[in-house]
């Protein structure tokens, strides 16, 4: 297992000059060793370069990928020791569920008693220790994806094993027993694990640290927990979350916070000019027309969403969404209400990075 | 437009795909017809297009009887999962077929394309061909398209499938939009519980080839009138515990008994349901406490979907917020005895929560 330190940018392209020209813009950022991390982000974002690149199958344009410290940027994959699981089954057809599970150590001349202690304890973690002698060739898509997870998992001495998208195929289901039995097996293998999706319930749920990617830039490195409390980027207020946090135009000025034509004393020391108040529906409060510190908003929409109700707001001519519980009073379209946007979890952003 | 389904069936050799069933979907309202992959929504909606006969029962549109009838000599618009255009046409001539085909003057068609285009977002690729944009720009397209047509009958089936899920709750807000400010009636297929809640109107529970219960959407989903529709309309699941009638209430596995008052004629054995959004970590008044350990915490991004395995079995709890819980930490989750469902022997409801002020459609 390695510390894994990144201090590159990719491009495509053989001279980049603008930003978009990057399939990863300039990026510093370290994957500590027995970590569980996800890529998370739109397709296009830049999540699967950066996923090659540590894997070796790509050479960074600029910059060095280092394990525990040595320069491993044109090292092949196999030098990196590294483990991978994609998409789709990579599994032989013709063995047993038990010597695909073994072929990662045979190949490696691990002792065969090793061997059988190893392999025994990865079909049990994955419950395919009763399939250990069937053919993988009779088995459906779910158990042979099963098989490939426990092929990148079975070498206790990797530097990290990384998932592209690894539950793709499997059935909705089963992905939530899956995403459970991942969970599991970081914590007792203590494997450093690095998941690609743009799923953020995998990402959330799979991973300690979240890496948000957006257009070749990583706007937040942080815990499922953060990203939903303090998103750093609007980019990721906008995309944790459904929906997403209420992102609404201001202006700071003199100790004011100008909402179009109407103003509230601003909360905190904030930097002066155009910025965005970022408030998540679950924090959104109503409270009656004109309340003290409140912004004066028409209810516009009112979802009866089932285990809560989601009230649109109309507020100096920006809508925004608020989460009620399920026993909270309810609104009518067309009331007039205040809205509580300045809470302990507001946060500000000036040109889309966190502020306050 | 009304359209009427009665006893409408559908065979294909030896297998059933449609037991009889009769539906009116309400009036320039939005029906959407939940169930999961092979509950027959598909099958019943090419029978509502006209692409499809039935084999028992009939189809009527304002009373008049249309079975038989082929898709083109009806009016009315379809959107699929896959995104379908004409690969040739612009953007521009894809959405103004349906607009040329009745005939329409030139300068009204330029000015509905660019008014649909434009609530699609789509106004600058009216020049581009189809295979230029992304999904998302692709379906919005055919969405556009299926709009221009202006059908009294607009079939979707499953239209946002195939997006990442932060496009399809943009368009699906805007389609909800432009369907509240039409006056077509729309038939939308979904397998998702939470699609049919955010899109409000009726929903039409369907299971295995089954219509097991139509009615305004909130209310189906609060008074579900079975386990099965309670099931299908549930993510994550209802939870379902095994009890049995006892003094004062329903006594559930491992001793405790609920206090509730059950409907007269109940069976002894019973079915209680706990939806995930009942349960909760905070404790209020009059509360049951059930403890256990966490077998995992999902993470929806607003929610935190906790599982707890406890004395009455594995419980899943719907958290809003993002919570970290550490696998095989203790954890009690505490609900009010009112916030339960309970079924009797055959599934059918007895008691459901008491309704407070509910959404109309």
């Amino acid at each position: 297992m390695s510390r894994i330190d990144l201090d590159l940018a990719h491009s495509y392209k053989p001279n980049p000059k603008d930003d978009s020209d990057y399939a990863l813009l300039p990026l510093k950022m370290s994957f500590e060793d027995g970590g569980a991390y996800a890529l998370l982000g739109p397709s296009g974002c830049g999540k699967t370069t950066m996923l090659n690149i540590m894997s070796g199958l790509l050479v960074p344009s600029h910059g060095t990928v280092k394990f525990d410290g040595q320069d491993m940027t044109r090292a092949t994959p196999q030098q990196r020791n590294i483990a991978q699981v994609f998409q789709f089954p990579v599994i032989y057809d013709t063995m047993t569920v038990a010597e695909n599970l073994a072929f990662p150590l045979k190949n490696r001349r691990v002792p065969a008693d090793q061997i059988k202690v190893r392999v025994g304890q990865i079909a049990e973690m994955l419950e395919m220790s009763h399939q250990l002698d069937m053919r993988a060739a009779g088995l459906s898509a779910d158990q042979k994806q099963k098989i490939s997870l426990g092929r990148g998992l079975v070498r206790p001495d990797v530097s990290a094993v990384l998932f592209d998208e690894p539950l793709t195929v499997i059935d909705p289901h089963l992905k939530w027993q899956l995403r459970r039995k991942l969970k599991q097996i970081h914590h007792e293998l203590k494997l450093t694990l690095i998941y690609v999706t743009h799923d953020q319930v995998e990402a959330l749920t799979f991973a300690d640290q979240v890496v948000v990617m957006t257009r070749g830039k990583v706007v937040q490195l942080g815990t499922p927990d953060a990203l939903f409390e303090r998103p750093a980027h609007t980019f990721v207020g906008h995309f944790i979350g459904s929906p997403g946090m209420n992102l609404v135009e201001v202006t700071a000025q003199a100790g004011q916070l100008r909402f179009g034509a109407l103003a509230l004393a601003a909360p905190r020391e904030l930097p002066e000019g155009a910025l965005r108040l970022g408030i998540r529906p679950e924090y959104l409060e109503l409270a009656p027309e004109g309340a003290p510190g409140t912004l004066p908003g028409r209810v516009t929409r009112v979802q009866d969403i089932g285990t809560y109700l989601l009230v649109t707001v109309d507020a100096a001519g920006q809508a925004v969404k608020a989460r009620l519980a399920p026993d909270a009073q309810l609104p009518a379209v067309g009331d007039a209400v205040g809205l509580q946007v300045l809470g302990d979890h507001t946060c500000y952003y000036k040109n889309e990075e966190l502020v306050s | 437009m009304q359209l009427t389904l009665e006893r409408v069936g559908k065979t294909v050799g030896p297998s059933v795909h449609l037991y009889p069933m009769s539906l009116s979907p309400t009036p320039g309202a939005v029906t959407v017809l939940l169930g999961a992959t092979q509950a027959g929504k598909t099958s019943l909606m090419r029978i509502m297009a006209g692409l499809d006969v039935p084999s028992t029962g009939e189809v009527l549109v304002d009373g008049r009887p249309v079975t038989g009838m082929p898709v083109r000599e009806r009016n009315v618009a379809m959107v699929y999962q896959q995104f379908i255009n004409y690969p040739s046409m612009t953007v521009f001539d894809n959405i103004a077929s349906p607009l040329k085909l009745g005939g329409r003057p030139r300068a009204e068609i330029d000015q509905r394309v660019r008014e649909l285009a434009a609530r699609l977002h789509i106004e600058v690729f009216l020049d581009r061909l189809p295979a230029e944009l992304s999904g998302g720009q692709q379906q919005r397209v055919a969405l556009a398209r299926a709009l221009a047509k202006n059908a009294p009958l607009m079939l979707l089936d499953e239209p946002l499938v195939n997006l990442d899920y932060k496009l399809r709750e943009e368009l699906r807000e805007e389609l909800s939009a432009l369907f509240s400010a039409g006056d077509s009636t729309v038939v939308y297929a979904t397998t998702e519980p939470g699609e049919a809640l955010l899109l409000g109107g009726y929903t039409a529970v369907m299971d295995a080839g089954e219509l097991l219960q139509y009615g305004p959407t909130a209310e189906v989903f609060h008074r579900p009138q079975s386990i099965r529709v309670a099931r299908a309309f549930s993510d994550p699941p209802m939870n379902l515990i095994e009890g049995e009638l006892a003094e004062g209430g329903v006594r559930l596995p491992g001793g405790l008994v609920l206090p509730l008052v059950v409907p007269p004629g109940a069976s002894r054995s019973v079915t209680l349901g706990i939806r995930a959004g009942a349960l909760r970590e905070r404790v209020r008044e009059g509360d049951l406490a059930l403890a256990g350990v966490v077998e995992l915490a999902e993470i929806s991004g607003s929610d935190t979907f906790v599982h707890v395995a406890t004395a009455v079995g594995e419980l899943v709890a719907q958290l809003p917020g993002v919570h970290e819980f550490g696998l095989g930490a203790s954890l009690s989750l505490h609900m009010h005895p009112s916030q339960v469902y309970l079924f009797d022997q055959a599934g059918a409801l007895l008691l459901a929560p008491a309704a407070r002020g509910r959404v109309t459609p």
